[in-house]
């Protein structure tokens, strides 16, 4: 499997997600500097967290703007599988790959805590190891993390089994204190219509190795590397 | 393109006339004023005087603490750069060295919390990785008036805030720290900040070095008028009239962009891996004229800077204007003749200003040319080796007034109502509401996140070694007994270090004292300084970068002597680390060390009887190292399950800790004499542990004659005393955690 992983300038998690993907894998990710214009033929597209331009006029608007997303929707459009996180999952959205919209923090703060996730679905790459109702307890690191859609687009997503994860408690009871950022309908993570785009807030690379407070992020990993292998 | 006739034409300046009330009020005395004439040998332009102004500051020029730094114990045979440089720099093995520091930005950050405690933290970061280290950890120590006076909530806020979007925004993590609250701090809060960096030994960078004829390169952002004065600020005892001027006059707080911070990260280190640059120096306080002048003589050389190639972020700007300014994200440094447009392409590709303003030259002057003409013109060494050196008079520092422990005795005869109280006291409560506002993960490094273990644990990339951080600072020891709180400062960082299983390497020091003009004051610094040589000769932990903060009072309030201590250690399989949470029940839980007894200056007495009296516990050096190895050794030998120093609040406040940590009960099953001393007296060089053989732990003890002794078991949902009375876990934890949130929200 290749991987490619865009850095932009003011992206800080790339290594977070090279590390991640690099034991799932046995690979290490390519990283690509967002002036570089060939991003080769990657099977895996990653967008990983930070501050991308900053986070200046809009977290991930400037991103989406830069040349080299150009190349990345064009991959889209083919079908390349592409995994946005934090800033990536922003990015997705302001180049319209993903719907909704990513507010402030409902807490107007940035927050950086484990946060338990239930996958509510088995049926996409990304997730397939996961399996639905298995909770996952990740951290999130953001400030406007807050997913928002109409009903339209929320119909949408719930007719067609799009909602990756949500937000719930250890028991996987998606309650109001476990939505910190007060996303709606408790969402933290969302597929496209062909389910070859996956956006999420959280960041499963950090729950994946050793010394880290758990491992539950790792099936992610190993469920896109077995199915693009 | 070229376009000669585009010579820039010089603006009208009105620079007022030099005079002895102009230098004063650039924080220059008599006698200095004096000595500049002389150094000049006639009168010194306005751009001169701003430069000696800015060097002689104490900020700079450290002219009242100079003298007494030199008696803190600065070498090791780990010790790579001692203080003098950017940042210290320690040998972590393997060809790898540690470099970090902390320093204060306590001034900027009472007038403007968010601004001020960003760029404090930018600043600090730059440091680090101007030395060729990539920051790998945050910490900050940060102290606050009493929560009742109006305005401590609002700097907590802008604080934080500030304090996370700018490490948040670098992708560093911000791991450990710690924040207290006292009504010394009322109009003046410190905000002390460190950075934890790892390089290659072979490729470190440092500010000496820079040879004759190199070219002197800027980068970064562009200069601006911002922090003019920012030193000399940095310099003065504060009044609510300077509050105001500085609220309503030019800002002399800077704004910080860690974007671009970012981008110069990653380009400076870029740029590192190629045989180019000489010497480099951070634009941190008085920006281009201490970056430019440092160089100069650490070099031995002079610089000769032509200003009109500054970049520049607004038209007009003065020479004073350009050499005071305190614009962040920019850095001086000097190359290899010939490497200048290897170096203009990396800094391009991170769209970051590069200009080369100027060379070196022989002649040990600091030379600026601008608008066709020179504006400044004098010798380098004055404004740093011979600059202004203060002997300042000390006065006889008032011993503390024996207790009468009787005085004292626990509230309704129960521990736990007093522990009530302490768990959920402004000092001890939880800090959770702060560090989730930091990102304390990314990197992915991270073992040990805020609150789980007695030091924050960093693990080195591709490698099962660990750093251990810790800040440490008890002012109202310092307050009480100068020398034996300067002690138990560092014998505090020691031993939060060792309870981790890491090996105690080196500290930063950041020396926050009020005004050295008034005799008392000097009498807390020096105290404080001995003591802590004291403790770091003995326990081998040596001081390798500092920061002192002068000219801590406001309105004649002076606060507490805090001299703040950031401490690094090395564990060499993070898998060893020790955590301070209970594990599992049926563990048995021991004290080791003699049980407490001292109650002056403890938070018992602090909080529950409303006294902060008494004497500062004193610190036996040689049984403080005993007990540290002898942990380190347990913890190596893989024979405890967790391990919580005892500081503030005592060993009950200890065994909470431990409880909270790891939400799992214990039984007590001690019945103390002197209940309130044995439960919250701050006897030093003491730990808790819990094991699953403690017979093993009782022998090594007995070889190393350090007092063991039994204190229960783990268990259950409660702390149960031995009487019977209990509080369940979840109680303790609803003080602990509600405190801040609540106090946030304006409801406490």
């Amino acid at each position: 499997m290749k991987t490619a992983i865009i850095v932009f300038p003011g992206t800080n998690r790339e290594k977070d997600m090279a590390m991640a993907l690099e034991k799932a894998s046995g690979s290490a990710p390519s990283l690509i500097w967002h002036k570089e214009t060939d991003i080769g033929s990657p099977d895996l597209i990653v967008l990983p967290g930070g501050f991308s331009y900053g986070d200046y006029l809009r977290c991930g608007a400037m991103a989406a703007h830069s040349p080299i997303m150009k190349e990345v929707i064009r991959h889209a459009e083919r079908g390349t599988r592409i995994l946005g996180v934090c800033n990536g999952f922003q990015m997705l959205i302001e180049t319209h790959l993903l719907p909704g919209a990513l507010l402030r923090n409902k807490t107007l703060k940035f927050i950086c805590k484990h946060m338990h996730l239930r996958t509510e679905t088995s049926d996409s790459e990304f997730t397939s190891k996961l399996g639905k109702g298995t909770v996952i307890n990740v951290p999130v690191a953001h400030g406007d993390g807050n997913y928002f859609a109409n009903d339209e687009i929320l119909k949408e997503l719930e007719a067609e089994d799009r909602v990756a994860f949500r937000y719930c408690n250890e028991n996987g009871e998606p309650t109001a204190e476990a939505n910190a950022n007060g996303s709606v309908d408790h969402i933290a993570g969302i597929l496209n219509k062909r389910r070859t785009i996956l956006g999420m807030m959280p960041h499963p690379e950090n729950a994946t190795q050793d010394w880290q407070n758990n491992k539950t992020g790792m099936p992610l990993f190993e469920s896109i590397v077995e199915a693009l292998n | 393109m070229t376009n000669t006739a585009a010579k820039i034409t010089e603006p009208v300046f009105n620079e007022p006339e030099i005079t002895p009330a102009l230098a004063a009020e650039h924080g220059i005395n008599t006698e200095e004023y004096q000595l500049m004439l002389d150094i000049c040998g006639r009168m010194p332009s306005f751009t001169e005087l701003g430069i000696f102004s800015v060097m002689w500051s104490e900020h700079c020029s450290y002219k009242s603490s100079r003298l007494h730094l030199k008696k803190l114990p600065t070498d090791a045979p780990w010790v790579i750069q001692g203080p003098g440089e950017n940042a210290g720099v320690i040998d972590i093995g393997d060809g790898q060295a540690a470099v970090f520091k902390m320093e204060s930005h306590n001034h900027p950050s009472f007038i403007e919390p968010y601004q001020g405690a960003a760029t404090g933290v930018g600043g600090i970061m730059r440091d680090v990785f101007t030395m060729g280290a990539r920051p790998i950890a945050n910490l900050n120590a940060l102290r606050f008036g009493d929560p009742s006076h109006p305005k401590t909530r609002h700097l907590i806020s802008g604080v934080v805030a500030g304090i996370g979007g700018y490490g948040n925004c670098m992708g560093v993590p911000t791991v450990g720290g710690e924040v207290n609250f006292h009504e010394s701090y009322n109009g003046n809060i410190l905000v002390n900040a460190m950075t934890v960096g790892i390089a290659q030994q072979d490729s470190i960078y440092y500010a000496r070095g820079a040879g004759v004829d190199q070219p002197v390169v800027y980068v970064g952002s562009k200069t601006g008028r911002d922090g003019i004065h920012g030193a000399t600020m940095a310099s003065a005892v504060f009044d609510d009239e300077a509050e105001d001027t500085i609220a309503t006059g030019r800002p002399t707080v800077q704004v910080g962009d860690p974007f671009t911070e970012k981008l110069l990260l990653e380009a400076c280190l870029e740029l590192m891996q190629e045989d180019a640059i000489i010497s480099i120096q951070d634009m941190g306080a008085a920006g281009l004229t201490s970056s430019s002048v440092e160089i100069a003589d650490k070099g031995g050389i002079g610089v000769e800077l032509d200003l009109d190639k500054v970049p520049q972020r607004e038209p007009n700007m003065s020479p004073y204007e350009i050499m005071l300014s305190e614009s962040q994200e920019r850095m001086l440094m000097t190359l290899k003749p010939g490497k200048e447009q290897l170096a203009e392409a990396i800094f391009k590709k991170w769209d970051l200003d590069f200009a080369v303003i100027g060379r070196t030259t022989d002649d040990k002057r600091l030379r600026l040319n601008m608008y066709g003409k020179t504006w400044c013109d004098i010798p380098v060494p004055p404004l740093v080796d011979e600059a202004p050196v203060y002997d300042r008079p000390r006065g006889d520092y008032p011993k503390a007034a024996p207790l009468n422990d009787a005085d004292y005795p626990l509230p309704e005869s129960n521990p736990l109502t007093a522990l009530k109280t302490l768990i959920g006291c402004p000092d001890l409560a939880s800090k959770r509401w702060i560090w989730e506002q930091y990102d304390h993960l990314v990197m992915g490094e991270t073992v040990a996140a805020p609150g789980q273990a007695d030091a924050a644990l960093v693990k080195l990339p591709d490698s099962d070694k660990a750093l251990a951080m810790t800040s440490d600072c008890t002012p109202r020891y310092c307050q009480a007994n100068p020398f034996e709180g300067g002690k138990q400062v560092i014998a505090e960082s020691y031993r939060n270090i060792c309870a981790t299983g890491a090996k105690p390497l080196a500290v930063t020091d950041n020396l926050n004292f009020a005004n050295p003009e008034r005799p008392d004051i000097m009498a807390q610094f020096v105290g404080c300084i001995e003591g802590m040589a004291e403790a770091c000769n003995t326990l081998e932990y040596p001081v390798i970068s500092g920061n002192v903060s002068l000219y801590n009072e406001t309105n004649g309030q002076p606060i507490l002597p805090t001299p703040t201590i950031g401490g690094v250690g090395l564990i060499d399989d993070w898998h060893k680390a020790m955590s301070i949470g209970f594990k599992a029940e049926g563990e048995m839980i021991l004290l080791l060390g003699a049980p407490g007894a001292h109650l002056g200056q403890s938070l018992y007495l602090r909080e529950v009887h409303g006294a902060e009296t008494g004497d500062a516990p004193s610190v036996d050096l040689s049984i403080e190292g005993r007990t540290g190895v002898l942990v380190r050794t347990l913890i190596e030998h893989g024979l405890l399950t967790a391990c919580h120093d005892i500081s503030d609040g005592g060993l009950l406040c200890a065994l909470a800790d431990m409880a909270l940590a790891g939400l799992c009960g214990a039984a007590l099953e001690i019945d103390p004499e002197n209940p309130a001393g044995f439960w919250f007296g701050e006897d030093q060089a003491r730990y808790v542990l819990t094991t699953k053989d403690a017979d093993a732990v009782r022998e090594q003890a007995a070889q190393a004659n350090i007092p063991v002794s039994v204190l229960g078991q783990t268990g259950g949902t409660t702390l149960q005393l031995a009487d019977g009375q209990a509080i369940s876990i979840e109680a303790l934890r609803q003080i602990s955690e509600d405190w801040l949130p609540a106090y946030m929200e304006g409801k406490s």
